[in-house]
């Protein structure tokens, strides 16, 4: 974890209300993984007064790409960072995808803004780049070149949005050769519907499934962990919620869990989908 | 300014039996156990840290949403969680006292027999400079506010923790009453060692599209730099009405706020929801104290303390 003034290199719209920022962060980019995120200071001042969490999108090099929404005073403030100003990030932060050996068929199901931390799995998964094995971690991660052969590893990624004109990292995508399906709310482009209801769609078809890794809104993880329930696929999720201090301490991000509150900065905000208490979400 | 004249520069002051190094704590709930913010700071440097409160059983806390932001504010009803004392003592404590500073603990509670039971089990435990006695928690729904509301509850409480204990008690006043210096003077008379103030302002933040408060516990606790001018005020009142030392906290993010409670009154400061923002804040705080003192030419600390003209 490190608290570092990142220089913006990059800051710009992609499509009406979203933003790409690419920062130069070389201690958090060379530890980032898929999953976790990173605590951003959107002003020096008091209005807002909180650091704001975003998922980490891309890490490669020594840089970090954060895509985001513009949602409120925070994010609007991002949006207008010049390039070449510096701003205070915290990160790595919490627990990413865990992600085992021996993986044959993956699903990532992407809700609108949700693709953030998804691409950077998929990336990832895909054996772009390497993703060290994480010390001391109980469950493991280890996912590299030589533990999971890309040309066995099939990646179905289920891109969800609520019109063609707002479908994220679309080509992104097609550069990894992963396998693509799209959602629309409004039917404009492919399946018209939810893309929690095109995954329920598809789980019918699809056999094999080892892995479903999935974010976006809480009403879409809600639907997808329920599913995946059913048909007893492993599941993990991104969890979102209003963070304090982003690092553990003062346990105002939690969320109900199987066992108590979970905290989603710590704890997560990656868990597994049997880990939450979805009736109270 | 030369380093050889900031060396000159004594930030040490005793409150009572304990001493601090300097003046420069972490407030309780906004700091944990110290495990997180050690990865970020380095705790040695710290005049003391005040953890978060620990209660005879380990309590769940408050539905989410815990948290609301509020112009210059933060609004929070986390509600004690915490995982009690036996696991704070076997698994908390040990990881703190590694550090050279001050480790007050914060004791909550729902009824006078807890609070007594905790002071028991803690009054042979090695390194606890101070229990924090937290009679002022917004967030609880059963008793833990009332003490700090009545002077004779007050009074009650703190007199029988001091015939359990020999650890110093350092009294947190919640700013939630007509006159919070009448709680003050309760405190001092029944043997209290210093004053803490304020705990949060309750307060609450509506969300206007769902029609719904934006707290799951409805209302919560105000901190941040929106609260300070009535900390502030607090203090100054406390300082002309007991002799005991203070430590100040609402809404400190820089040395001139830390003044400024200084200049009122307060023997030391603790650093809050700042925390959160800047984890460096404290130690920026102590350097800031430095720079001011060489600059006012003052070399002793205590001097500082309600220097108000």
């Amino acid at each position: 974890m490190y608290q570092i003034k990142a220089k913006i290199i990059l800051n710009k719209k992609i499509i009406p209300e979203h933003y790409k920022i690419c920062l130069d962060a070389p201690e958090i980019a060379g530890e980032a993984k898929p999953g976790q995120f990173v605590h951003i200071r959107a002003r020096e001042g008091y209005d807002p007064l909180l650091r704001r969490p975003f998922s980490i999108h891309k890490s490669q090099g020594e840089k970090i790409e954060i895509l985001y929404k513009v949602v409120g005073k925070g994010t609007q403030l991002l949006s207008r960072k010049k390039i070449g100003k510096k701003i205070d990030i915290l990160g790595p932060l919490g627990q990413g995808f865990k992600v085992n050996p021996g993986l044959e068929k993956v699903i990532l199901v992407a809700g609108g803004i949700g693709v953030a931390p998804l691409y950077f799995l998929a990336e990832r998964l895909a054996g772009y780049t390497h993703w060290k094995a994480e010390k001391g971690s109980k469950r493991q991660s280890i996912i590299n070149d030589s533990s999971i052969n890309k040309n066995q590893l099939d990646i179905l990624v289920l891109l969800g949005a609520e019109t063609k004109e707002k479908i994220l990292c679309l080509e992104d995508f097609k550069n990894l050769n992963v396998k693509i399906e799209i959602a629309t709310e409004d039917g404009s482009e492919s399946f018209k519907g939810l893309v929690s209801d095109l995954f329920f769609q598809l789980l019918s078809k699809e056999s094999q499934v080892n892995l479903v890794c999935a974010c976006g809104p809480a009403l879409m993880l809600k639907r997808i962990a329920e599913l995946n329930y059913r048909y007893k696929i492993p599941c993990q999720v991104s969890l979102e919620q209003r963070m304090g201090c982003g690092i553990g301490a003062c346990l105002g991000c939690t969320i109900k869990g199987q066992t108590g509150y979970l905290r989603v900065c710590r704890n997560g905000p990656v868990f597994e989908a049997d880990e939450i208490q979805w009736n109270e979400i | 300014m030369s380093s050889e004249s900031k060396k000159n520069i004594d930030l040490s002051v005793r409150l009572g039996r304990i001493t601090l190094k300097n003046p420069v704590l972490v407030a309780s709930g906004t700091f944990g156990y110290g495990e997180e913010y050690a990865e970020l700071i380095n705790l040695n440097e710290l005049g003391g840290i005040m953890v978060k409160a620990v209660t005879l059983e380990p309590r769940e806390g408050n539905p989410p949403p815990r948290l609301a932001e509020t112009p210059a504010g933060l609004l929070n009803a986390i509600g004690l969680e915490n995982p009690g004392v036996d696991v704070f003592l076997k698994e908390k404590l040990p990881f703190l006292r590694r550090f050279q500073t001050a480790i007050i603990v914060n004791i909550a509670g729902e009824k006078e027999e807890e609070y007594l039971r905790l002071a028991e089990r803690l009054n042979q435990v090695k390194g606890i400079s101070a229990l924090e006695v937290n009679i002022s928690c917004p967030n609880v729904k059963e008793k833990g506010l009332i003490f700090g509301t009545d002077p004779e509850q007050t009074f009650s409480l703190v007199k029988k923790l001091g015939e359990i204990t020999d650890i110093p008690l350092v009294v947190k006043l919640t700013p939630n009453v007509t006159d919070i210096t009448k709680i003050a003077q309760a405190s001092q008379e029944a043997g209290a060692e210093a004053l803490s103030l304020i705990n949060t302002v309750l307060g609450m933040s509506i969300d206007v599209e769902t029609r719904k408060p934006k707290l799951g516990n409805i209302t919560g606790g105000l901190s941040g730099p929106a609260i300070r001018p009535i900390a502030v005020r607090m203090m100054w009142q406390t300082f002309q009405k007991v002799n005991l030392p203070l430590i100040g906290m609402g809404g400190i993010t820089d040395a001139e706020d830390a003044l400024e409670f200084i200049l009122a009154g307060a023997s030391a400061v603790a650093i809050g929801t700042a925390n959160f923002i800047d984890p460096k804040t404290a130690l920026e705080v102590i350097e800031g104290i430095k720079q001011y003192m060489q600059v006012k030419g003052i070399k002793n600390f205590k001097d500082l303390i309600g220097w108000l003209k």
